[in-house]
């Protein structure tokens, strides 16, 4: 999938604030992750032509990264921290319990992830990067029950507003 | 045996010394050089697997970990510069330690199937974990598991879980061949090498990712499970599948060429090679080689006898030569055999036929006055020129190799590139590109000229190419071959004279059949003898060593297919020539070929042309061969047989020879090296580089030699390939062929230097002959008939047709490995003239010149100016020859959409 | 002994819950002053006489001097680059994100300062790419301060010029080391480079380049305001200043807590105003100091007793404050859990690069995964200590000695040195007891 008009522009305005086009890999990946909802090799390439360098180049950058996407998946996107202090206060229970009830739906995606920056009121997860914190099992799968209903309104798969 | 320093002798000028400390013994280093390179230098290996001394180092194997005394850890040689009263150790234990431990790591997800693996035997992992390795892993976890393996490329093979994420793959091709298409992908202990989908790592150079690959990672096609390394003997030779003459170590298995592996020979190639001259050995082991000899019987042609064939080929030139004289006789060819071949060759036609018709290019390369005569610069000019100015030729498709140095001399070492072309070459990135209409590139580099002379153009492009060429000292050079085929050669011609007025340009001449520089060097061109002399300048010399030479110039291969096309040519010599195939102008060839009353094919397959020969003379091919041959810079260095010829092909030299006996010229000549010591007498160019010190010069030597007296570097060499393919390989001679006898030295002076290195100038030349003054050397005195201007056709678009790596020629069908790569014919042009033909991309097209016709499939690119278009030469069943008059300045194309 | 926090760089925050992000709440509470008053100053002065007296040192996790960081830039070279680190990943530490999204404008104004002060023009925030609200509010913060003439061309009539690029990470813990962080910036793999050059010589684009913490950054302004000897009065010895520690785990109020230096961990973990003390009675086990790297005290007394202060700790117990955070584990804990999931954290985070780091953080996991999971063997943990020495020669020592480029391969060790310190007999007598069942790997 290509740029849309919109996001086109933005993205030459995105390489206009770097003094070299590479470092808008990133910027422009998370754009076309939320224009998007994956990270498609359509997109790398586009990316690549933009920043003036091969897709390979693009891949070896973006890969490395957890936040994109290379393969499509749900439209919500559950990432439960299960490190060290949601560890210890019921981080692994939450992901069991999300995996369980949404594996085989296709708009929930649920990943294990690393510490999310939110110890302070573990266990916590981000659905498209929004927080969501002092949870347990229950609560969770309530949250996410909440974006699926529309009670919540969700970020893009990046963590952008649409 | 030479001291591993003198190896790289650019690589180290202007460096300070300082002392430096290595496992108790005090040695003298460059400031500023690598740990790990200052040590290898001084006989301390430190063990590696990243670093590579062509390489920029990233210090992420952790191998070669160093105690450095005030320094807190253990450093990395491969990172850490020398600096004066450095105190290290590479033997502690803290080292040995860390050595295990690095080596315990890389061996943990290593699969250990050895006994299967293409590198077994020769493995740096192997190797290293012999040498410095804990013996025994305490891992008893799941190993990570991959499929494998996975094609990188037509020519490369990955097998992700061999591999130990060195990234000497990946950075070879980003900083080397500039074609970043293989990267590491994903991250941590699930680091793999990958290619973007559907994008393979497509470069010319990636056969050299498989070379240095310290572990069985990256094989390639062409020689996976085909032999074992220990099955394996070397021998150092040039390649010659272009004029560059990359050096390389080829390998051969049960009588069976099965590799090649490049050199670091620091003038010529640094260690690469491009894939077509790294796989093009298989071309010598196919069977449709021609291997015994035949003659026509009937309409056809049979085999026969070596001496039934021989006197077939003698009766008909005896017959031409009484019928219609020595203006009868023409010998098309050469470019393709050994300076041994040529010179004999040259000696028959020019001393014994006594025909000056004979032409080693095709119609398709540049006068041999202009390619003698012109100031000349070596490729290693390059790195230190004030500027290079690319004069039409793609070098990335034609001389693959040194579009590398070009490219590093601009990425690496700050050297300003103007590319004159009329239209992208591969180093369009890397340079201040100025376009020319074809045919009208004279025009251009005359006002390059002004606009250095400090006359502003008014043209943005050649101003910026003027600026880019004013910044800095030295010479400017100039790399010119004869880039279009579908234009005359003296638009090209007028352009050079244009650059040379230039008091600073030198000049590589880059014109890229093989050994097209040893053939017109040594006389297989109309007008000249042997050693860069001028028929008329060396009459005097040449009748006194050989008898005889021609009364009057002869025909270039353009006047000599005329001549046979009217049939004024009674026996014409195709010695390893396919003027059908390489002739700009294939009707005039077909016509030329047809019309020759006798055809002498001396080759070693069918082609086109030969097939209707009247005697067929089998030769042998590269590596089955001993010689010498001349790259494009005039370096001389040997070729060396590495495996006998299958039935009974003799080289080209010896079929020359056995025919002067046949007409009644005993040359006496029974080897190469006793060719190479009548040459270094009598051909004046190669005085003093007789056999004896070519097999003593290590990087050959560049000729004349009295002028460039630092390229020869004497020793007594031997190649060092022992299971360190993987690093650069030192350049030596020929081992294990039997050893030759220490040469008697020439003089004290080189006397002195045979332990050792040394130059030798004049030194090496023999006392000269006390009768004759040796003729001078051929200069070219600028003279043009300037083409004039084009007219223009609006209606018409202009055609550039050049070489590209992969065609549709003999050395890339005749195995399987590029048969892949050959890229289909496609016209391209500027999409506002695609879109006046009313088609799209894709769209069949109907091409017709004023010689012929094609049907094309068409494609708009934006790198073509309008009004030109673009397509490949020499493509299978697409040939632009049918469509160029060799007679015509330009090639003008009316294009129709056919629907 | 009540300790308290101490309220520099966390009081609008604190104060003003409502709108301590926006333009208004941050002028209301005094914002932009320290700005004001640094451009009237010289700025080769702030450095040396302002933030070199104050002994504010990095709040990264290195902690090394700011103004001597700043004082490395080339005099004659320009341009340069000021890049702030807010790549916050180290596991339990959660202030940076605190302070941009509650206090974007503090960030800011301290941007601005120390951009004037080294004679940048061009900032870059490497922001981590799961905070999605932070970036949402530093991006409106800046567009905010350009139109208030905080940010852009000639900043309150000073003649000094700024913008500020807010560059969002992508999910890699590892840029937040600063050479790795500068590849990213870069559109690179995140992978740490060989030093020298340092980035202060050859850093973002190979031009010189500052490279400070959020938590550094916005302290600058209250340096600023309340003079650079007056806070160096705070703390204790050479750990000057106040600051956040993010306290997690088993306490009864885990949070962010901004405290003079030198308070002692009991302190904070105990202190009602602070960490309230462990839930239900519970004792501490052990506690991890300095974010996922530090190696790990226990709650005996002499470690719970222990002051904040920077090099004590080093010297005397060889664990890092490094990022400020503290994460408790009470007596229910199984260390070994703990070590295999900051294992698997750490293998997870290897960028790759290193071989000792790349392989062996997957080693030392797989092992400790076997280990925490009814599979251990007796010596397993003899085992990943000699493994350890490989990344970590010496294993138990700080600061680090390692064969890797950055210190991410000893961070791997710092819990198997740990286990080994201190619950050794625990560790090898839970081994010695081996499941029969062969455990399954949940990934």
């Amino acid at each position: 999938m290509n740029f849309n008009a919109t996001n086109l522009a933005r993205a030459h305005e995105i390489v206009a604030q770097y003094p070299h086009a590479k470092s808008a890999i990133l910027p422009l990946a998370h754009l076309a992750q939320d224009q998007d909802g994956w990270l498609s090799p359509e997109a790398m390439r586009e990316i690549a032509e933009i920043v003036g360098v091969t897709p390979a180049e693009v891949l070896g950058t973006c890969s490395f990264y957890t936040m994109f996407k290379r393969t499509p998946c749900g439209k919500y996107l559950v990432s439960v921290c299960t490190n060290v202090t949601c560890l210890v206060l019921g981080g692994p229970e939450i992901l069991e319990h999300l995996q369980d009830r949404y594996a085989t739906d296709p708009d929930v995606t649920v990943e294990e992830v690393e510490c999310l920056a939110a110890c302070g009121n573990a266990p916590s997860m981000q659905v498209n990067y929004e927080y969501h914190e002092h949870l347990n099992p229950d609560l969770a799968a309530a949250v996410v029950d909440d974006y699926k209903s529309g009670t919540l309104s969700a970020r893009t798969i990046s963590g952008g507003r649409a | 045996m030479l001291e591993p320093q003198s190896l790289h002798p650019g690589a180290r000028v202007m460096s300070e010394m300082v002392k430096v400390t290595i496992d108790g013994t005090t040695v003298e280093v460059p400031k500023g050089e690598l740990l790990i390179k200052a040590a290898q230098e001084h006989g301390t290996y430190i063990p590696r697997f990243c670093w590579h001394e062509r390489m920029k180092p990233v210090g992420m194997c952790r191998m070669c970990l160093v105690e450095v005394e005030g320094v807190r850890g253990l450093p990395p040689a491969c990172t850490t510069p020398v600096a004066d009263g450095m105190v290290v150790n590479t033997l502690s234990d803290a080292v040995k330690d860390a050595q295990d431990g690095v080596l315990e790591f890389l061996l943990i997800n290593h699969p250990l199937d050895c006994p299967v693996c293409d590198r077994g035997g020769e493995c740096p992992l192997q190797d290293t974990t012999l040498a410095f390795g804990p013996g025994e892993s305490r891992f008893t976890e799941e190993k990570r598991h991959w499929e494998k393996p996975i094609a990188v490329s037509d020519l490369v093979l990955l097998d992700r879980e061999r591999c130990i994420q060195c990234a000497r793959c990946t950075r070879f091709a980003d900083e080397i061949a500039g074609d970043p298409l293989i990267t590491f992908s994903e991250r941590g202990g699930h680091t793999e090498i990958a290619t973007f989908p559907g994008e393979p790592f497509a470069s010319y150079f990636s056969g050299n990712t498989v070379q240095i690959c310290p572990v069985g990672a990256l094989t390639s096609k062409p020689y996976r499970f085909r032999a074992r390394p220990w099955d394996l003997s070397a021998v150092e030779t040039s390649c010659t599948m272009c004029a560059v003459q990359c050096r390389g170590a080829l390998e051969s298995s049960s009588n069976r060429l099965v590799r090649l592996l490049g050199v670091d020979s620091e003038p010529v190639n640094q260690g690469w090679l491009c894939d077509k001259g790294r796989y093009g050995y298989d071309a010598v082991n196919v069977d449709d080689r021609v291997r015994q000899p035949m003659v026509r019987r009937a309409g056809e042609l049979v085999p026969c006898s070596w001496p039934e064939a021989l006197d077939a080929a003698a009766e008909g030139l005896r017959n031409a030569l009484a019928a219609d004289g020595a203006a009868s006789v023409a010998v098309l060819g050469g470019a393709r055999g050994t300076n041994e071949d040529a010179y004999v060759w040259s000696r028959f036609a020019k001393g014994v036929l006594r025909t000056d018709n004979v032409d080693a290019q095709l119609g398709d390369g540049l006068p041999a006055e202009v390619a003698l005569g012109l100031p000349h610069a070596t490729i290693a000019d390059l790195d230190r020129a004030r500027g290079i100015v690319v004069l039409g030729i793609d070098l990335k498709e034609e001389l693959p190799v040194l579009y590398l140095r070009a490219r590093r001399a601009a990425e690496e070492l700050g050297v300003p590139i103007v590319e004159l072309s009329a239209t992208e070459t591969g180093l369009a990135p890397y340079a201040a590109s100025v376009r020319y209409a074809p045919g009208e590139q004279a025009e251009a580099a005359q006002r390059i000229v002004a606009a250095l002379g400090g006359s502003a153009a008014g043209d943005a492009d050649i101003d910026a190419a003027a600026a880019a060429l004013a910044g800095r000292d030295g010479d400017i050079v100039v790399i010119v071959g004869r880039a279009n085929l579908a234009e005359r050669a003296d638009a090209t011609v007028a352009a050079i004279a244009e650059l040379a007025s230039l008091d600073s340009a030198r000049f590589l001449v880059a014109l890229r059949r093989g050994n097209v520089r040893g053939a017109l060097d040594l006389g297989l061109a109309p007008g000249f003898l042997p050693g860069r002399v001028e028929l008329e300048a060396g009459r005097d010399w040449f009748e006194d060593a050989w008898g005889a030479v021609p009364k009057e110039r002869g025909l270039d291969a353009l006047g000599i297919l005329e001549a046979a096309s009217q049939h004024r040519i009674g026996a014409l010599v195709l010695l390893g020539a396919d003027p059908v195939a390489d002739c700009p102008d294939a009707t005039l060839a077909a016509a030329g070929i047809a019309g020759a009353r006798f055809v002498i094919a001396v080759d070693t397959m069918l082609t086109e042309s030969n097939r209707r020969a009247d005697v067929f003379l089998p030769v042998t091919a590269w590596g089955e061969q001993d010689g010498s041959v001349t790259n494009v810079e005039g370096r001389v260095q040997r070729v060396t047989r590495k495996i006998s010829p299958d039935g009974t092909s003799m080289p080209d030299w010896r079929v020359a020879a056995e025919l002067a006996l046949r007409l009644r010229e005993d040359f006496d000549l029974a080897t190469a090296d006793e060719v190479q010591d009548e040459i270094a007498r009598v051909a004046p160019a190669f005085a003093g580089l007789d056999s004896a010190i070519l097999r003593r010069a290590r990087d050959g030597a560049v000729l004349p030699i009295a002028d460039h007296p630092d390229d020869l570097v004497l020793g007594r060499l031997s190649l060092a390939l022992t299971d360190a393919s993987w690093e650069p390989i030192a350049p030596g001679q020929a081992d294990p062929i039997p050893p030759e006898p220490e040469p008697e030295p020439v003089s004290d002076a080189e006397a002195d230097a045979a332990d050792g290195e040394a130059t030798a100038a004049g030194e090496a030349e023999p006392a000269p002959e006390p009768e004759l003054a040796r003729p001078a050397l051929h200069v070219w005195d600028g003279a043009v008939t300037a083409p004039g201007k084009p007219g223009r056709d609006a209606y018409a678009l202009r055609l550039v047709s050049s070489h590209v790596l992969y065609d549709g020629g003999v050395m890339t069908t005749a195995t399987p490995w590029f048969a892949p790569l050959v890229r289909t014919a496609v016209l391209r042009v500027h999409p506002q003239d695609r879109d006046r033909i009313g088609v799209v991309d894709g769209g069949a097209v109907r091409v017709t010149s004023a010689r012929g016709q094609l049907d094309l499939v068409v494609r708009g690119d934006v790198a073509i100016a309008a009004g030109t278009a673009v397509l490949a030469w020499n493509l299978p069943d697409r040939g632009a020859n049918a469509l160029v008059d060799a007679t015509s300045l330009i090639t003008d194309l009316r294009v129709e959409s056919i629907r | 002994m009540t300790a308290t926090e101490t309220r520099l760089v966390t009081a609008r925050l604190r104060e003003r819950p409502q709108d301590s992000w926006t333009m208004e709440g941050f002028l209301a509470s005094g914002g932009y002053t320290a700005l004001r008053q640094a451009l009237g100053m010289d700025a080769a002065t702030i450095g040396p006489e302002v933030v070199g007296p104050s002994g504010l040192r990095g709040r990264g996790g290195a902690g090394f001097p700011a103004a001597t960081k700043w004082s490395f830039l080339p005099p004659d070279s320009f341009p340069r680059y000021l890049v702030v680190n807010g790549d916050e990943g180290e596991p339990s530490t959660f202030k940076d994100r605190m302070l941009v999204e509650l206090d974007p404008h503090q960030l800011i104004e301290g941007i601005a300062i120390a951009s004037y002060a080294i004679g940048c023009n061009q900032a870059f925030v490497y922001l981590r790419g799961e905070f999605a609200l932070g970036y949402e509010r530093l991006t409106q913060a800046i567009k905010d301060a350009h139109a208030g003439g905080f940010l852009g061309r000639d900043i309150q009539g000073s003649g000094f010029d700024l913008e500020i690029v807010v560059h969002r990470g992508a999910g890699a813990y590892i840029c937040g080391e600063e050479t790795a962080l500068l590849e990213s910036l870069e559109g690179e793999r995140g992978m740490p480079r060989i030093r020298p050059p340092f980035p202060a010589i050859a850093g973002l684009y190979a031009k010189p380049t500052v490279v400070n913490n959020v938590e550094t950054l916005s302290t600058l302004p209250h340096i600023l305001q309340m003079g650079g000897a007056k806070y160096g009065e705070l703390g204790v010895n050479k750990s000057t200043g106040t600051r956040i520690f993010s306290l997690s785990g088993h306490v009864k109020r885990p949070g962010n807590y901004e405290v003079e230096l030198g308070i002692t961990f009991r302190d904070l973990i105990e202190s009602p105003e602070l960490g309230g003390g462990v839930p239900d009675g519970r004792k501490v086990k052990f506690f991890i100091p300095g974010g996922a790297s530090s190696q790990w005290l226990t709650g005996s007394d002499e470690h719970l007793d222990a002051p904040l202060d920077m090099d004590f700790v080093q010297q005397t117990y060889s664990v890092m404050l490094g990022s400020g955070a503290v994460m408790v584990y009470d007596e229910t804990t199984n260390p070994v859990l703990v070590a295999w999931r900051l294992a698997k954290f750490f293998a997870h985070e290897s960028c790759g690069k290193c071989t000792p780091c790349r392989e062996g953080a997957g080693w030392v996991e797989k092992v400790l995964y076997r280990m925490s999971h009814g599979q251990g063997r007796p010596n397993d943990l003899d085992l990943l200590f000699d493994v350890g020495n490989s990344i970590s020669p010496g294993v138990v020592n700080a600061p680090f000695t390692q064969t890797t480029i950055c210190p991410l391969g000893p961070s791997v060790v710092s819990s198997v040195a740990s286990l080994h310190r201190y619950f050794r007999d625990e560790v090898v007598e839970m081994c010695s007891n081996r499941s029969p069942s062969i455990p399954v790997r949940a990934s």
